[in-house]
């Protein structure tokens, strides 16, 4: 069928005897539009490497890519299929009869390559959680009685220490405020499933008092923190994490402040 | 005075570019220290022939990203109902579970109060823009199909989703908890229509005590799945 495409395409070809400006123009149009239409040699080359063939007894087609949806097709063993796209654990795949239908990720391991070897779906695991290179991730807490949502993005320079760059958003009854900071990360045991680490860092805080309160300016002060926490690998490339941090805040003030900060959430490796 | 300076730029430069040197192993980012491959002689330089075929999941088209834009109605409690008009990200973490961000901006009109008193306002104009972000958690608590005519059936999902965010209204930011529910209904396999409701609450002390205030929002959207 895909040679079939291929001759097609080849046989397509602009009628160089036509005098006519309009009508060479006109063939030229159609012979783009018909390269256009026609799934070139790059496309049947990026299918073939996408054809896998059903080792199983059968290969059970979903109507949709979640559990519950009816199974409304099935593709005998020695079959090929063409996979067509990825939507979580679930393959969208063609049969040779141009039935489409989803397969979940443990039917798809049981297929082969057109050589014959085992199709490898790499999927992530504990593995990656401990060399994935990049992390980033939301948590939610208390910052001192008021609540505070951050974002963050990691860098793993080895599988021991990492840097962090966070932005918080501080929400309290008296005052609202920002949050930027720097951390260093060291993880013990990245290995583990549940991986405690300690954290140390600095960055600023710019502080808003409410409008309904009369007294009070804005300001930004320098911060330092140190912190404990756990990541704990979930699934696939998800994680949560959950930490404590003692921030000093130091003011121009006479008094250096203190404040703890209790957060959870989760985040993805990369 | 220029030559020295010229002398100066070239010193930092050295050492600058020293520490590069030095520091690009420490950050993973230098080639791998492997020796020097011995020079090979000419005319032993194998040339494979054959073309290997393999199934990487790259070459793979994964589609766990959706992104979209709503429009729809909210009620700010006190301040009446207005259109609301937002933008929407989701990742498909697995076949139930998705994470969401949310951003949306609505007007909050008048109080009941400013309405009667005929010209005395509570907040300036400026203030009455009502604007939103949120981080939330989703579950497609159930999936199935729906049909049109006898031919054709489409994916559908009835999820229920929580999270918390920061709204900006009347001078402040306030911490915001919204929940939800939506149907998503796949148009194809990459494109779908969503019906939300969800409820924004935060508290509020503008009217005198403090109170939680419950702002409803229903919208209509329509993603694209990448």
């Amino acid at each position: 069928m895909r040679n079939g495409w291929i001759l097609e395409r080849n046989t397509t070809t602009t009628p160089s005897t036509s005098r006519s400006n309009s009508s060479s123009w006109t063939a030229c149009i159609v012979a783009l539009t018909l390269l256009a239409l026609t799934p070139g040699h790059a496309e049947a080359a990026d299918e073939d490497l996408r054809t896998v063939a059903v080792a199983d007894p059968y290969l059970e087609m979903h109507t949709g890519p979640g559990r519950g949806f009816p199974v409304f097709h099935v593709v005998d063993r020695g079959e090929s299929v063409v996979i067509i796209m990825q939507r979580t654990d679930w393959y969208r795949v063609r049969a040779t009869d141009g039935t489409e239908g989803w397969v979940d990720q443990a039917q798809m391991e049981l297929t082969l390559k057109p050589d014959g070897s085992e199709v490898d779906f790499a999927r992530a695991t504990l593995d990656d959680f401990t060399n994935a290179k990049w992390e980033a991730g939301v948590l939610a807490g208390d910052f001192g009685g008021a609540n505070i949502i951050s974002l963050y993005g990691g860098y793993s320079l080895n599988p021991n220490v990492s840097i962090e760059v966070w932005g918080s958003q501080i929400l309290g009854n008296f005052s609202n405020g920002w949050m930027g900071s720097v951390n260093v990360v060291h993880e013990t045991w990245p290995d583990w499933r549940i991986s405690p680490f300690f954290t140390l860092g600095a960055g600023v805080i710019r502080t808003e008092p409410k409008s309904t309160i009369i007294q009070g300016e804005d300001r930004t002060d320098q911060i330092g923190h140190v912190g404990a926490g756990f990541r704990i690998y979930a699934t696939r490339r998800f994680l949560l994490r959950a930490e404590y941090k003692s921030y000093v805040v130091f003011t121009s003030r006479d008094d250096n402040e203190e404040v703890e900060e209790w957060k959870a959430g989760f985040a993805f490796f990369f | 005075m220029e030559s020295r300076i010229r002398v100066l730029f070239l010193i930092s430069a050295v050492i600058m570019l020293s520490g590069c040197a030095a520091t690009k192993n420490l950050f993973g980012m230098g080639p791998e220290s492997a020796p020097a491959p011995a020079s090979e002689p000419p005319g032993q330089v194998i040339d494979p022939a054959v073309e290997r075929r393999e199934v990487k999941e790259p070459q793979i088209d994964r589609e766990d990203f959706e992104l979209g834009a709503f429009i729809g109605v909210m009620s700010v409690e006190d301040f009446g109902t207005d259109f609301v008009y937002g933008a929407r990200l989701a990742y498909h973490v697995t076949e139930g579970f998705f994470v969401e961000g949310t951003v949306g901006q609505t007007e909050a009109g008048l109080t009941s109060f400013e309405v009667l008193s005929g010209g005395a306002t509570l907040i300036d104009d400026d203030d009455r823009t009502f604007t939103y972000y949120n981080l939330n958690l989703g579950y497609n608590i159930l999936p199935g199909e729906g049909f049109i005519g006898e031919g054709r059936a489409y994916n559908t999902n009835f999820y229920l989703i929580a999270g918390l965010g920061s709204t900006r209204f009347a001078g402040d930011d306030r911490f915001t908890v919204n929940f939800g529910a939506g149907f998503r209904f796949l148009l194809t396999d990459s494109l779908a229509l969503h019906v939300d409701f969800r409820d924004h609450l935060f508290d509020i002390d503008l009217l005198g005590e403090e109170k939680t205030a419950h702002n409803l929002e229903g919208h209509l959207g329509v993603t694209v799945f990448f």
